[in-house]
């Protein structure tokens, strides 16, 4: 502490591991109890039917209201196309149940590696901006922006499973299933496994040369006697940006929309970004009030507690916005093909669906609403770890409906998905604030920032 | 009764007018008023001026709004003219409420920020044809202007204000309130 560096505990190191390994045996369960044949999807459902089985911590019996045949219903014809009958929801059944661990993995994996991309583009957007009041929150912002390529790695790792047919979470990639559609047919172009890998690798690439070097120019400035490093890092982040933004948006069709390969939405990477971009910030908030309370960042004031409260507010909004704005226009123009989205979400994800909008929107607006409220760090944290889960849902709200139907569920497989992903978010970021100073002294707008008052 | 008379200091930069504010506090003379030609950020503050309440009066007239906006399209859409607009029909509010949040949001800001405005005004004591109050005509161009009543402490004052950095001090006898 005495030389500025934080040190990363064994406590919170043995903490990060128990999470890990405890996730990791929850995801284990999760793979091990899917079921294998149609019989055993079949007697499984059955089961929980009867009201034995699964119902821990679930909170909406949704199960109760749908019989089998709904999900037939609903998620046939866009699942797997015409070629669709009684027979196969058998098999149907067991693709949805097969799906769920990868599914729950697949979300967690995702959401965390969606913070550190959001991180990064904050970040890059405090660079290109050269924001004065943001410098001494850079190295919290590094230390996040580190998750980003192991958690995209990660997800590419899922993605190539994909390919390989481990699951079925992106049927466009199961020829059998194309054959019988000809809207997919029509997207082939796009939507092909060679194509699909190689634009993520793009995409990862781009994100993770752009944090390698900002974050290598950023530590050079700390020695340097001039501002090169500064102006450096001033042109790649401008760059990044307009990367970015096309990246990101898809990244969102190709990782998330894709599941869903007959639904499109034109503002669909913007509303992924906005997710993304508040749950980045909140992530920063939390972890510079935790260094905080530690005694480590003495030059953040609650000035900056202050700015980032305003961020995670004005984004809640900003991504309400722009999901009623999807929201609005398919629920009037009420057109099969794009609204049977919603209504798959509306019947089957109930609570989840409307939940994630009290989480996200009306909460956080009741909250950090009053100036003073986002000065006070329990606030600032309360609020924050309801937005983090809000958007864990959102994401969660975006995969499952397609992956699994109305066979969700935030059980062992779920909870573990989340808790591993946390453990090795915790692991790396830390490990990597732990690294470099974490006061960027050599940061030519760093005095604006330790002045910067409200 | 106050003397009819002040004492009124010129400055041409916000950053000098904010610490000629501190330092002229500090000696407890009592600031009048402060005329500038923008809202110059932390004089509030540093005037120590009671905290606003029009951010409690903000929420309220756009709890105002949202209300009125709600009542508004339940009435006309709803209940006096339902009609059936791209096969939904307007039955009930809660079921075509989607449509209507756009009207409730632009409400919400249109009574929150018109009010406010309105309260702004009316806390301000300014009406249409009102005669201009600031004494002088530079500070709506680039200067800035402080105002300090007198207690027989003219020199004490002018001293002090000088070396806070005023371009130009004149003293003024006021009018009395029942001219």
């Amino acid at each position: 502490m005495d030389n500025g560096m934080y040190t990363f505990t064994n406590k919170l190191r043995n903490f990060s591991i128990f999470l890990m390994v405890v996730g990791f045996l929850g995801l284990a369960y999760g793979f091990l109890t899917a079921p294998n044949t149609v019989e055993e999807a079949t007697a499984l459902v059955t089961d929980a039917h009867h009201g034995e089985g699964h119902d821990e911590g679930h909170g909406a019996a949704m199960h109760d209201d749908h019989g089998n045949g709904a999900a037939a219903d609903s998620h046939g014809e866009v699942a797997h196309g015409a070629d669709h009958d009684d027979d196969s929801h058998g098999e149907h059944l067991l693709h949805q149940l097969q799906n769920k661990p990868w599914a729950a993995l697949y979300v967690a994996a995702f959401f965390f590696m969606m913070i550190a991309l959001g991180t990064l583009a904050f970040y890059a957007i405090n660079r290109a901006a050269q924001a004065g009041w943001a410098p001494v929150l850079f190295r919290v912002m590094e230390g996040i922006t580190a998750y980003l390529l192991p958690g995209a790695f990660i997800v590419f790792v899922i993605l190539v499973l994909s390919g390989m047919h481990m699951n079925h979470l992106f049927i466009w990639m199961d020829p059998e299933v194309v054959a019988h559609d000809k809207l997919i047919q029509g997207k082939v172009g796009f939507l092909n496994v060679p194509g699909f890998l190689l634009r993520a690798l793009v995409y990862i690439g781009g994100w993770s040369t752009y944090r390698y070097f900002s974050r290598k120019f950023s530590l050079a400035q700390d020695q340097a006697t001039d501002i090169s490093n500064h102006k450096k890092n001033f042109r790649i982040s401008a760059g990044f940006l307009v990367f970015f933004i096309v990246t990101e948006s898809m990244m969102s069709w190709d990782w998330i929309m894709s599941i869903d390969p007959h639904w499109f939405s034109t503002l669909f990477g913007w509303y992924v970004f906005a997710s993304m971009f508040v749950s980045g910030i909140t992530s920063i908030a939390l972890i510079t009030i935790y260094l905080k309370s530690k005694g480590y960042l003495e030059k953040v004031n609650d000035s900056h507690i202050h700015d980032l409260g305003k961020f995670m507010f004005g984004i809640s909004i900003f991504w309400t916005y722009l999901w009623f704005s999807q929201f609005m226009l398919i629920w009037y123009s009420n057109i099969p093909e794009e609204v049977t989205y919603f209504i798959t979400r509306i019947e089957d994800y109930n609570l989840p669906f409307f939940g994630m909008l009290v989480m996200n929107f009306i909460f956080p607006l009741l909250i950090l609403m009053n100036s003073d409220y986002k000065r006070l760090n329990y606030f600032i944290v309360m609020a924050g770890i309801v937005i983090l889960l809000g958007h864990y849902i959102d994401v969660f709200n975006m995969i499952m409906p397609s992956a699994v139907g109305d066979q969700w569920f935030i059980g062992i497989a779920e909870l573990g998905g989340f808790t591993f992903f946390l453990g090795l978010f915790i692991f790396v970021v830390f490990k990597e604030i732990s690294k470099a100073p974490l006061h960027a002294v050599g940061d030519p707008l760093m005095g604006e920032s330790e002045r910067f008052h409200y | 009764m106050s003397s009819n008379q002040v004492i009124h200091a010129l400055y041409d930069d916000d950053d000098v007018l904010l610490s000629a504010v501190k330092s002229i506090r500090e000696k407890n003379h009592h600031i009048e008023e402060v005329y500038t030609p923008f809202p110059v950020h932390g004089l509030d503050k540093a005037l120590g001026l009671a905290e606003t309440r029009i951010s409690i009066m903000a929420f309220i007239y756009g709890c105002i709004g949202l209300s009125v906006a709600i009542l508004m399209m339940n009435f006309i859409m709803i209940e006096d003219w339902p009609q059936n607009i791209g096969g939904k029909p307007s039955f009930s509010y809660l079921e075509n409420m989607p449509a209507f949040v756009p009207i409730m949001f632009e409400m919400t800001v249109f009574f929150a920020a018109h009010l406010m405005v309105i309260t702004f005004y009316l806390r301000s004591k300014l009406w249409p044809f009102k005669e201009a109050e600031n004494p002088n005509p530079l500070t709506t161009d680039d200067k800035f202007l402080i105002e300090i009543e007198l207690h027989d402490n003219e020199k004490d004052l002018k001293a002090l204000l000088e070396k806070t950095g005023a371009i130009e001090i004149t003293t003024i006898e006021k009018k009395g309130d029942d001219e």
